[in-house]
């Protein structure tokens, strides 16, 4: 046998269900779109404190979170779809945070890791935001403090459940735009 | 001879006379308090003088007092004598309705972010400061939280029971 060994048990994601011919698939572009998008999902780290050493193993690769196809953290929100808030944010922090989730294209998700981020956490402080949903739209909240990174990982993958169950007007609707109205984001 | 505290007392005295007050060594270390109006004299003496070489400022902040009706907020300067390194600390008192003290950053530019700092804190307006703005809180704060009067905890939540949290 050779010294080398190939991985050759690689798991695909399941086809969405549709209608099969002869050299031709037809499905809904939702299904289609969403499956790709939650299996490439860019994210974001935006590490301020311990969160985010757990944040390091999740992405280690003894956890790997490129198992998920988050393979590529991108430090620009330009190019991301998930902002990842680990740690607590200061009040000062704050407009910067807002800043980022504001040059962040849509779509964009947000994952809020550990209960400072969540709610400030045993920060119960004048200088702490009493969490990050005060200024940003939060997705999926993960707690623990800090939470381990099966925690983190589960959150991701509620994510991904959002992201591929998500309809493709959702971002352009009423509903959308009045929510991030409350946030005063145009 | 090295520069032992009761001589850093005798020179004081020798030039500020009985203005200076409270004369401790807690561990050792000189501590008094001196007028507020006089800060800057004392201050500009201690580094001054040929003997005495306290130029360097350790460290600026003040306490709050709320049961000193008066004087509540002390400012204090620590101050440190790097040739014979000796330390000595002194405090000035003001009231907390118009807590005005003199500025020691023509002294000590170090003072200029200490200065902003204790402000940004206490309150404590540093006349002749350059640019008394707050450093380290948001700028939109409207209180000084160091002050006693302010509870500690953010005020704008209205999910935590206080009963669960002993207030």
């Amino acid at each position: 046998m050779r010294p080398v060994r190939f991985n050759n048990k690689i798991k695909t994601v399941e086809a969405p269900a549709s209608f099969m011919g002869d050299g031709f698939m037809a499905t809904s572009l939702e299904k289609v779109v969403g499956l790709a998008r939650k299996n490439s999902i860019w994210p974001l780290p935006f590490a301020t404190s311990c969160c985010g050493i757990e944040f390091m193993a999740t992405a280690a690769s003894h956890y790997d979170i490129a198992r998920f196809g988050a393979e590529r953290m991108s430090f620009s929100p330009r190019q991301c779809d998930l902002l990842m808030v680990m740690g607590t944010i200061s009040k000062k922090m704050g407009p910067v945070l807002k800043q980022v989730y504001l040059q962040m294209a849509e779509p964009r998700w947000v994952l809020s890791v550990g209960a400072c981020a969540c709610s400030g956490g045993i920060f119960d402080s004048y200088s702490v935001l009493q969490g990050i949903d005060q200024i940003i739209p939060v997705d999926v909240y993960v707690p623990g403090c800090p939470p381990r990174p099966e925690a983190i990982l589960d959150g991701f993958m509620k994510i991904q459940e959002l992201v591929g169950n998500e309809s493709l007007r959702r971002r352009t609707g009423e509903k959308y735009k009045d929510m991030l109205a409350e946030y005063g984001i145009q | 001879m090295s520069l032992t505290n009761e001589i850093i007392k005798q020179r004081l005295v020798e030039k500020f006379g009985d203005q200076l007050t409270d004369w401790v060594e807690p561990y050792g270390m000189l501590t008094f308090t001196a007028p507020k109006d006089q800060n800057l004299k004392v201050l500009q003496f201690l580094f001054d003088d040929a003997e005495l070489r306290f130029q360097f400022l350790t460290d600026l902040q003040a306490v709050h007092y709320p049961a000193k009706k008066g004087e509540e907020l002390a400012v204090v300067y620590h101050l440190h004598n790097l040739v014979d390194n000796v330390r000595i600390r002194f405090k000035v008192f003001a009231d907390i309705t118009k807590p005005d003290v003199f500025s020691a950053t023509a002294l000590y530019q170090s003072a200029n972010w200490m200065e902003r700092e204790t402000y940004d804190f206490f309150g404590v307006n540093f006349l002749g400061h350059p640019n008394l703005i707050r450093v380290l809180n948001v700028d939109e704060m409207d209180y000084f939280p160091m002050r006693k009067e302010f509870p500690m905890e953010e005020q704008t939540r209205v999910d935590k029971d206080d009963a669960m949290f002993g207030r």
